[in-house]
């Protein structure tokens, strides 16, 4: 029972296979579930190492790159053996992957090759911008859509389904991107109702709430379209089934029936779903950030992609892979915890 | 089954264009893909060719006005579309290809190389998909190269387990368990046997896969992580273009619709044939 298409091969069954043996089979047999998160999170960890590796060997394929682009037209070959030697980038691969991430675990992320800034005090101020524009979205987006999903599902093929279902597959279709320049086009450099470009004054996004509402309002769009259809499809799954024709045949009224019965049973699949949404946000942020010159993580980590500036590159993407993980990690624990069936079998 | 199933398919195929959201999906794609072919034969002056002065309004020799260095929209719109289409096009068949053969190893061979290949495929697809393309791009600098290799492998994970489960339940079947008696060689049996057998399941997620393939693309393009300027290129036309949208809208306007009417309508498409068939494109489209 693991997170939709990002599940894991090994993590997919619940620990219930093992034989209950003396000692610490005991314990296992009596908290399963605690052995099924410990299990989740090795598992996580074990992953993010991986995609730690992968993220050095991709940011540092090409060592020489580094030190040219600092000194730039002073890229003498002696200027660039020193710089090399001072980047530590004339040392073993295996030895560099080793301080970058002994370093990151006792908190020091290195420095900017642009500014020269601790790469900590550069990132520190954006991941709380955006986690106020992600936790915005969030908390607007998600109830909207799981409302709108169940009133489409509910009655599939009617007058509401037809609208929603269709508005909501042509939105996914639509690049965050483009969403953004027209809303800026449109309610921005037309009507005047709302600024352009997202300045961020000392105080931080909340003393000037203005400036949230059009990256939120592209975020909630794109972002609900797919909680949208997942949720239509899960509920109309679930009012074909059995139970629900047997509580009609009781004269179960049907607002009783959505409510009590299809909901709860749609519970699992709509945690699978914003599970994948905040997924999908964690990617969508790069970009509406970008758009709306939103000073968050997401529009520096593309700065530095352009820039090239390795250690920013390399933080930031392990930060978010590591958000990604945990995402996963959390809607498997919450879906076992929801559904019963699943905790006594774990 | 097999056979009789493969005919099934071939007929409700084609009942997707009977759907009203199926006949549109199909009339925007063709439509945009023609723009995107055949533009660059009707483009009246070179996409690169400065020709007038920036951000002028649509006139009689300039039907869409000109761009933020004077270059012609129109042309540019016209050369701009084989890029988007070209190269997600290009990333979702290679992903195939190489999703195909990973998983079409994993799911035969009884050996190692089955769990080594497959937690391979655990960790790709445990990466962020965008922030995969960010890292490569970062280590092998930004060109077309770059961005179809990255988007190759956001898909290949996918596709691979699809296949290896395909596979495997296709290796017990009597005929491949009687042309591995025949003596055929491994290969033989894998792309003669049981490739031409599991292609419907393959098959059946394609469209989707190229609606996620042509939204990455198209977003890396704007931040001006794929194609370079001077190119032309949609995506890149609308970051470029953006500033002086207040000016001359339609030098972001032109590009922006004909990548909504591309995806849109793929989508639609998708969506038209994945009903006919009993299935749903949701699932896919969320990844990326």
């Amino acid at each position: 029972m693991s997170v939709g298409t990002t599940a894991v091969g090994w993590d997919a069954e619940p620990s219930g296979q093992h034989e209950p043996r003396a000692g610490t089979g005991a314990w296992r047999a009596r908290h399963p579930l605690a052995v099924f998160v410990l299990r989740r999170v090795a598992v996580g960890l074990l992953l993010l190492f991986a995609l730690s590796v992968l993220v050095f060997l991709g940011t540092q394929i090409l060592p020489g790159d580094a030190a040219a682009s600092i000194l730039g037209r002073n890229a003498t070959p002696r200027a660039l053996a020193i710089m090399n030697r001072t980047l530590g980038l004339d040392k073993p691969l295996i030895t560099r992957y080793g301080l970058w991430i002994s370093g990151i675990l006792h908190g020091d992320l290195g420095r900017s090759l642009v500014s020269g800034e601790p790469v900590s005090s550069i990132i520190g101020y954006r991941i709380v911008n955006t986690l106020i524009l992600a936790g915005t979205a969030s908390i607007i987006m998600i109830p909207l859509a799981v409302a709108l999903g169940v009133l489409a599902g509910r009655k599939p093929g009617g007058a509401v389904d037809n609208v929603v279902s269709s508005g909501s597959l042509a939105m996914i279709a639509v690049p965050e991107f483009i969403l953004g320049t027209l809303l800026i086009y449109l309610l921005a450099v037309q009507l005047h109702w709302l600024p352009a470009v997202s300045v961020v004054l000392s105080g931080g996004p909340l003393t000037n709430p203005k400036i949230l509402v059009l990256p939120v309002l592209t975020l909630v769009i794109v972002g609900s379209a797919y909680i949208i259809r997942m949720v239509r499809a899960g509920i109309g799954e679930v009012m074909r089934s059995d139970y629900i024709e047997m509580a009609r045949l009781n004269g179960v009224p049907e607002r009783r029936i959505v409510l009590r019965h299809a909901l709860r049973n749609a519970l699992a699949p709509t945690v699978q779903v914003i599970a994948l949404t905040l997924q999908w946000l964690v990617g969508g942020l790069f970009i509406v950030e970008t758009v709306f010159a939103y000073p968050g993580i997401g529009a520096e980590l593309v700065q530095a992609v352009i820039a090239r500036d390795i250690p920013v590159v390399q933080s930031v993407a392990l930060l978010t892979a590591a958000v990604y993980i945990g995402i996963n990690i959390l809607a498997d624990v919450l879906i076992v915890l929801l559904v019963p069936k699943l905790r006594t079998a774990a | 089954m097999i056979a009789v199933g493969q005919r099934l398919g071939a007929q409700r195929r084609l009942r997707f264009a009977r759907s009203w959201s199926g006949r549109i999906g199909l009339a925007l794609t063709v439509s945009v893909v023609a723009v995107a072919a055949f533009g660059p034969l009707f483009a009246p002056h070179a996409p690169t060719a400065l020709v007038g002065p920036a951000y002028a309004a649509p006139t009689g020799q300039f039907p869409l006005g000109t761009d933020e260095l004077g270059r012609d929209v129109l042309s540019r719109v016209l050369d701009g579309g084989r890029s988007v289409i070209g190269y997600a096009l290009l990333a979702t068949a290679l992903a195939y290809v190489v999703g195909a053969g990973i998983g079409l190893v994993a799911g035969y061979t009884r050996s190692l190389a089955d769990p080594a290949l497959m937690r391979l495929m655990d960790v790709l697809l445990a990466f962020p998909p965008f922030l995969l393309l960010l890292v490569l791009t970062t280590g092998f600098g930004s060109s077309p190269a770059v961005l179809v290799l990255g988007v190759m492998s956001i898909h290949v994970p996918g596709i691979a387990r699809i296949i290896r489960a395909a596979t495997i339940e296709t290796r017990g079947r009597g005929y491949v368990e009687a042309a591995a008696a025949r003596g055929e060689s491994r290969r033989a049996i894998l792309l003669r046997e049981i490739l031409p057998n599991i292609t419907g399941t393959v098959v059946a997620d394609a469209a989707p896969r190229l609606t996620v393939s042509i939204l990455l693309v198209a977003s890396l393009n704007f931040l001006g992580l794929g194609v370079q300027p001077p190119n032309a290129d949609w995506a890149l036309m609308i970051s470029e273009n953006r500033p002086g949208m207040t000016i001359q809208p339609w030098c972001v306007a032109v590009p922006a619709l004909l990548i909504i009417g591309l995806t849109v309508g793929v989508n639609l498409l998708a969506d038209a044939v994945a009903r006919a068939r009993g299935t749903s494109i949701d699932e896919e489209l969320v990844r990326r």
